[in-house]
């Protein structure tokens, strides 16, 4: 009973935690783009324009939620469902302390790809039902760069797995207990951090929504909280991300006793997310032909080779 | 055809003309000040300053004026050489030493020839630091103003004001660097073409002084292609508007009617387009205006399906003509007096039965011994007379010709010349001002002009040698017989059948003689002809007797004031007898207070149409503006009473039915391109592409653009947005082309400059004689009554006119209505002394105070023709003079 | 690769650099004198308005915000009879106040022009119209123009010399 009850809290927290932060992660994001820019940031909405996210949020919540006529209008309300849905259920297999983990799934990893994968349905829809030029072609570069930068995220976590030999969340915590993986999975750590931006397109990789370009693709046609969706998606986007980066690389709760682990992943996870923020600050877009040999040709065969040598070395340990 | 040579480029040019004249025709950019492409070549500015060569080999070359070289076989010369540039840059420096700094508050700037030719010559900045010199101004009445310190000595004011247009009172004083243009002493310039000196001074020496009250500049003005509607010639001008009121009126080119020229009747008439007698509302009496009005006028023509409509020869022909539709051809009467529509039908009758052609105004000057017969064309017609002026020189001229002085050498002609005139004759009732260049003259009354003129007509058709004799008859009828090319003037000034019979009679028999004769006549109103062509079941006269006949018939009067053409007895009956009343008119006038229903018709601005002038020449003239009110063209409402449809229809659609009804209209739908006309895609502009203040100038009523108005009736747009090109010929809105922002920029739109437009001159002609026509008609001489006074009408350019008379500056140029009478007169009636005598023919009288002048023939009084005093009274009248 | 660590490393560090933007509407910013601000119309050391109507600021605006219309007092001095700026089109950038001739119009360092209601950004002559000199002091249009129009006797201006006697016949 106890036990059902905790795991209701920890769904409950999971669900509560993730979104809220998503949304704090305008303020944040706003802030420190203005920090990093030499600007003051928001500062009107309370003290340092901390209550700019109550701000936002109510002006999100309030804007007319207008279904433009032209549009598939099923799919059209079906997209933006769909982001929020996978990154949420994504969630459910990060193990945020010891024992806090909505699903302690043994192929929690595959589970993970699995959702990512489903999520580029919500561009490749929300492009196509927009009915536009300009969605449409975000949402063909959305399918083309998350299918494709799908591949080599995947193939970057496999030294990770096949150091720890189980798709478990929590084992591969565990497995850090000397030596994060970050050391000896240097290569695959970049690669999936690039690719984890990549798959959610946030800059320097948000082609889909180029808005100089695309004035903001797939989700060109929408408004209010529709377009609310989207844009907590791309939040809870870089917070899972963070999450797994965390989680991977970085040992997860893991770390000197003084913090409970709790609070150490939290940490860890700000930085990742702060580096998020930092990225987009910095970086310019690049050509689309540009991100699609980067990807084909370079991260592919570096993903490959780190899988061989890590399996080399491993093999060779036995 | 000569090869010249302009820039080691060869080149075809006509012969007989000077370089200027060749390399401007050839699109060069040559600037110039003194030469004028109607006055020719003086050399006196400096400024067309070329480096001219022996031959090809000839590297140093020398300095010449391109304006006085010949454009000989082998011509060789260069624009571009440095020292012909520095020449004019230098020049221009010279020039621009007295110059003021005015272009800021100078009615030229922006259309200045000498800004233009300062830049194309490349003086940018002024080294010259010490004083600038300064004249005093003078007052040169209500037309022109005065701006002696920007005059740069080009003398072409005095060589158009008084060599060309005949003026006097005129003149160039002092010498050296004191050099003044301007009156002997302070007054209003006389001359009847004075305000051509705006478009003849290259700067802002003489500026439009009715411009100046409401100035705007010339790129800001929304400007049409129009024809004047002050006389019967049908001139070309451009009227130009801006916030919704008419700015000016230039002259448009048209190189087969006024070409560069214009009276100043056209020119400053047309401010009673502002005025605040203006109808504005479609209104009924006493009750509705706007929609409801019309509604109630639809309702009541719906139940009242008896009509009678009074057409205008101040109309436009599809306005007369959709009336005429609209009350049947029974029931359509010409809203003039009976006299004055019976002298035009004969004027038409002449022109169509005859086998004498009459030419165009642009012709009239080629012709070489002229007679005019009984008109005073100074103030009826002033343009025919500026053309007359330039015939009288054409005999004279040949003079120089023969000592091979080129055509284009003005000085030098002129020098030959002198003041000498070619045989002019003038028959008429009274002293007129061509009576300056006249060989002889001769004044009578009706019958004396009449039996004069049987006389001549009678010597031609008999030949013979009339040498010895002195009489008047005898010496035109052998100038005539002598000459070339002999033009017979005519017109309605007198209101006299037989004047124009005996007109065409006398050049009828020199036809006969082999002669190539032209017969010019001037009707009364600008659209008299087309009146006549359209055709009417009578006279003012007869419509009201129709009413007396028949009362209660509804009437629609267009563009008539009834009390301006016939006395107000006769209207105050007609409106008495007819229904209710639809007046279609855009002035108040005495006949606004008795119509039932009032349309407010669109004057020459508001409104497109085609109007046919002396000549047979059919001429479209567009709307320059949309007006912000009920205003519409007259056939618009016409339409609009006619169908059920709310909207109107389209000008073309009623052009054609027009053309396809009267046969002699059919030339006129080809007479300019329909409203679908586009180039590319694109309409004719009306505003330039410097157009300023469109997000601003309504922004006092709302900061919110409004939508432009569309023209569907022509392929003008009201707006900037078009094509900036050369449009066609009869849809010219406003000359300009890159670098020439001054009116002689007309220069880039002709074949050749002076020369006919490209794509030709707009216009049609509709009356051409037949070779197998008619060359003597029936005259009647024994017209008068015997015994008794004939009044006729004197006519004034100012005043005449009956809407020109409502402009401002015209108002201040009308005199006094006066009768004139001589003193023998005066003693045969007993009148003695001061006062004012009255004259009565028992159907009218008339109360006026008069003045003896001895040039009027015996037993003739003239009585000032449209005045406010004198309107309403059909001439002529035969009656008693008394003392009041 | 290394160049876009640098970068994230260079703009990483500008968290520490003096913020550029400042609290606006607490703290007013420094406008320099030639800032081209609110348009406005001066009058010359007559006291009389510079502005002689000769349409160059209508003409020369790329938005075409500015219009006008000219008329002039009993002695023939031209000023405009309305001078409109529909500020809610205008740009700013300074062309009309470069076309003036006559110093008339130009742009002062204000911004704070902000309205509720678009109509209210429509200004007229009374609104535009300032009692001194501007920026530029001391500039009479009318004593370099050839005109006289009641400003001062024919040729009484600078650098203008007598009037002319027509019948002088001295050479």
């Amino acid at each position: 009973m106890n036990e059902t009850l905790f795991q209701i809290l920890v769904i409950v927290g999971v669900l509560l935690g993730t979104v809220s932060l998503a949304a704090a992660l305008i303020y944040v994001e706003r802030k420190m783009l203005a920090v990093w820019q030499q600007r003051l940031g928001p500062n009107r909405v309370g003290p340092f324009g901390i209550f700019q996210v109550l701000a936002d949020m109510i002006k999100i919540f309030f804007k007319e939620d207008w279904i433009p006529p032209f549009v598939d209008k099923k799919v059209f309300i079906l997209a933006p469902t769909i982001i929020m849905l996978t990154v949420l259920m994504s969630f459910a297999i990060i193990p945020f302390a010891p024992g806090v983990v909505v699903a302690d799934l043994n192929i929690g990893l595959l589970f993970f790809f699995a959702m990512s994968s489903l999520g580029a349905y919500t561009i490749v829809l929300a492009g196509w039902s927009s009915n536009n030029k300009y969605s449409l072609l975000g949402g063909v570069r959305g399918a083309a760069q998350m299918i494709s930068y799908e591949v080599f995220m995947g193939l970057s976590l496999m030294g990770v797995i096949i150091q720890t030999g189980s798709f478990n969340m929590t084992d591969i915590v565990n497995a850090q207990k000397d030596v994060w993986f970050v050391v000896p999975q240097f290569i695959g750590f970049v690669i999936f951090m690039i690719a984890g931006i990549a798959e959610t397109h946030r800059l320097p990789f948000d082609l889909p929504e180029a808005e100089s370009e695309l004035i903001s693709g797939f989700h060109s046609e929408y408004s209010g909280m529709k377009f609310g969706m989207f844009f907590v998606g791309e939040y809870l986007g870089i917070t899972l991300v963070s999450c797994l980066i965390t989680v991977l690389f970085f040992g997860g709760w893991l770390g000197p006793s003084f913090l409970p682990p709790f609070i150490w992943f939290i940490i860890k996870m700000f930085c990742f997310i702060l580096f998020f923020v930092l990225l987009r600050a910095t970086l310019p877009r690049p050509r689309y032909d540009q991100l699609m040999s980067y990807g084909w040709k370079l991260l592919l065969p570096l993903a490959l080779l780190n899988v061989l040598i890590t399996g080399a070395i491993v093999l060779s340990a036995q | 055809m000569a090869k010249i040579y302009v820039d080691n480029i060869e080149y075809e040019v006509p012969d007989g003309k000077n370089m200027l004249e060749a390399c401007t025709s050839l699109g060069l950019d040559l600037p110039y000040f003194c030469w004028h492409p109607k006055m020719h070549s003086v050399g006196a500015c400096r400024q067309c300053a070329v480096m001219s060569y022996r031959d090809e080999n000839d590297t140093r070359g020398r300095i010449t004026m391109a304006c006085m070289l010949d454009a000989n076989d082998g011509t060789r010369i260069s624009i571009n050489a440095q020292p012909a540039k520095d020449f004019r840059a230098g020049n221009i420096e010279s020039l621009m030493i007295n110059h003021p700094h005015d272009c800021a508050v100078c009615d030229e700037g922006g259309e200045c020839h000498l800004q233009d030719m300062t830049v194309m010559s490349g003086h940018n900045y002024r080294r010259y630091r010490f004083q600038k010199r300064t004249h005093n101004n003078q007052d040169l009445g209500p037309f022109i103003n005065h701006e002696m310190n920007r005059c740069i000595q080009c003398y072409r004011c005095v060589r158009f004001y008084n060599d060309y247009a005949g003026g006097g009172d005129f003149g160039v004083f002092a010498s050296s660097g004191r050099v003044y243009f301007g009156r002997s002493e302070e007054g209003t310039l006389e001359s009847e073409f004075s305000g051509n000196l705006v478009e003849v001074c290259p700067t802002g020496v003489f500026t439009d002084k009715t411009l100046h009250k409401h100035y705007t500049r010339k790129w800001d003005l929304t400007s049409a292609p129009s024809i004047c509607q002050g006389c019967s010639v049908g001139c070309n001008i451009l009227t130009s508007e801006r916030y919704g009121k008419l700015r000016r009126v230039m002259t448009r080119f048209n190189g087969d009617v006024n070409g560069y020229f214009l009276c100043d009747r056209g020119r400053f008439g047309y401010e009673y387009v502002n005025d605040e007698q203006r109808l504005t509302r479609a209104a009924q009496k006493d009750q509705n205006s706007g929609t409801d009005a019309f509604s109630a006028m639809k309702d009541h023509l719906a139940s009242n399906p008896k009509l009678i409509g009074i057409g205008s020869p101040r109309a436009s022909l599809e306005s007369n003509f959709l009336l005429k539709q609209l009350v049947g051809a029974d029931n359509f009467y010409n809203g003039v007096s009976a006299i004055e529509n019976e002298v035009v039908n004969e004027v038409l009758n002449v022109l169509v039965k005859g086998n004498v052609r009459t030419p165009s105004l642009a012709e009239i000057e080629t012709y070489d011994t002229v007679f005019v017969l009984g008109e005073d064309v100074t103030n009826t017609s002033p343009m025919i007379a500026l053309a007359l002026r330039q015939a009288a020189k054409n005999l004279p001229k040949e003079k120089a010709f023969a000592l091979k002085i080129q055509h284009w050498n003005d000085a030098a002609i002129r020098e030959v010349v002198q003041d000498e005139k070619g045989p002019f004759y003038l028959a008429t009732p009274y002293a007129t001002k061509l009576e300056e260049i006249a060989t002889s003259s001769v004044h009578g009354n009706t019958k004396s002009l009449v039996q004069l003129s049987s006389k001549v007509a009678d010597l031609i058709s008999k030949g013979g040698d009339h040498q010895e004799d002195n009489d008047f008859a005898y010496r035109v009828a052998n100038a005539l017989t002598l000459s070339k090319k002999p033009l017979i003037v005519s017109g309605c000034g007198m209101m006299s059948k037989e004047i124009i019979r005996c007109a065409a009679n006398i050049a009828g028999a020199l036809r006969n003689a082999g002669k190539e004769v032209g017969v010019v006549f001037s009707v009364p109103e600008v659209n008299s002809l087309g009146m006549a062509l359209l055709g009417s079941a009578g006279s003012l006269d007869d419509a009201i007797l129709q009413t007396e006949k028949e009362s209660g018939m509804t009437s629609i009067v267009l563009e008539t004031d009834l009390f301006f053409r016939t006395n107000s007895q006769k209207a105050n009956s007609f409106f008495e007898h007819s229904g209710k009343t639809i007046l279609i008119d855009s002035l108040e006038n005495n006949s606004t207070p008795n119509a039932d229903f009032i349309l407010p018709a669109g004057t020459f601005a508001e409104s497109s149409g085609t109007m046919i002038n002396n000549e047979g020449r059919a001429q479209r003239f567009y709307q320059v503006f949309k007006p912000n009110n009920d205003i519409k063209s007259s056939w618009a409402w016409l339409d609009m009473l006619m169908h059920q449809a709310e909207k109107e229809r389209n000008f073309d659609a009623i052009v054609e039915e027009m053309a396809n009804s009267v046969n002699a209209f059919q030339p006129i739908s080809g007479l300019a391109p329909h409203a679908d006309f586009r180039i590319g895609t694109q309409k004719i502009p009306r505003a330039s592409h410097r157009f300023s203040g469109r997000t601003s100038m309504n922004a006092d009523v709302n900061v919110h653009e409004p939508k432009p108005p569309v023209d569907e009736d022509s392929p003008l747009s009201f707006t900037m947005e078009g094509y900036h090109g050369k449009a066609p010929s009869s849809d010219i809105p406003f000359f300009w082309s890159p670098g020439w922002n001054s009116v002689q920029s007309i220069n880039k739109y002709q074949i050749e400059v002076g020369g006919p437009l490209h794509g030709g001159n707009p216009g049609i002609r509709l009356i051409e004689p037949s070779e197998s026509g008619v060359s003597s008609f029936e005259v009647n001489d024994g017209s008068a009554d015997n015994g008794k006074i004939e009044a006729l009408p004197s006519w004034f350019i100012f005043g005449s006119g009956e809407l020109t008379a409502k402009s401002q500056a015209i108002m201040k140029r009308i005199e006094p209505a006066i009768i004139s009478v001589s003193s023998a007169t005066l003693k045969n009636s007993g009148i003695e002394g001061n006062g004012k005598i009255t004259i009565n023919s028992g159907e009218q009288k008339l109360t006026l105070p008069y003045k003896v002048d001895e040039n009027v023939p015996a037993g003739v009084v003239l009585i000032p023709y449209g005045l406010a005093d004198t309107m309403g009274i059909t001439f002529p009248i035969y009656g008693n003079i008394s003392m009041d | 690769m290394f160049s876009n660590i640098r970068s994230l490393w260079m703009v990483f560090l500008k968290m520490f650099s003096k913020r550029v933007t400042i609290k606006y509407p607490e703290e007013k910013p420094y406008l320099p004198p030639r800032w081209r601000g609110r348009i406005i119309l001066s009058r010359d050391p007559e006291h009389n308005e510079r502005c002689v109507a000769c349409n160059l600021c209508a003409a020369v605006c790329p938005v075409d915000c500015i219009s006008l219309q000219a008329t002039e007092d009993e002695n023939g001095r031209r000023y405009p009879e309305f001078f409109r700026i529909n500020f809610s089109r205008c740009i700013f950038c300074g062309l009309c106040e470069d076309a003036c001739p006559t110093y008339a119009i130009q742009l002062t360092p204000d911004f704070e022009m902000g309205e509720y209601n678009r109509q209210n950004l429509v200004y007229e002559k009374e609104d535009l119209l300032i009692d001194g000199m501007g920026k530029y002091h001391g500039y009479s249009y009318y004593q370099q123009a050839g005109v006289a129009v009641g400003v001062k006797p024919k040729g009484g201006g600078e650098n203008e010399s007598e009037p002319v006697d027509v019948r002088t016949l001295l050479p």
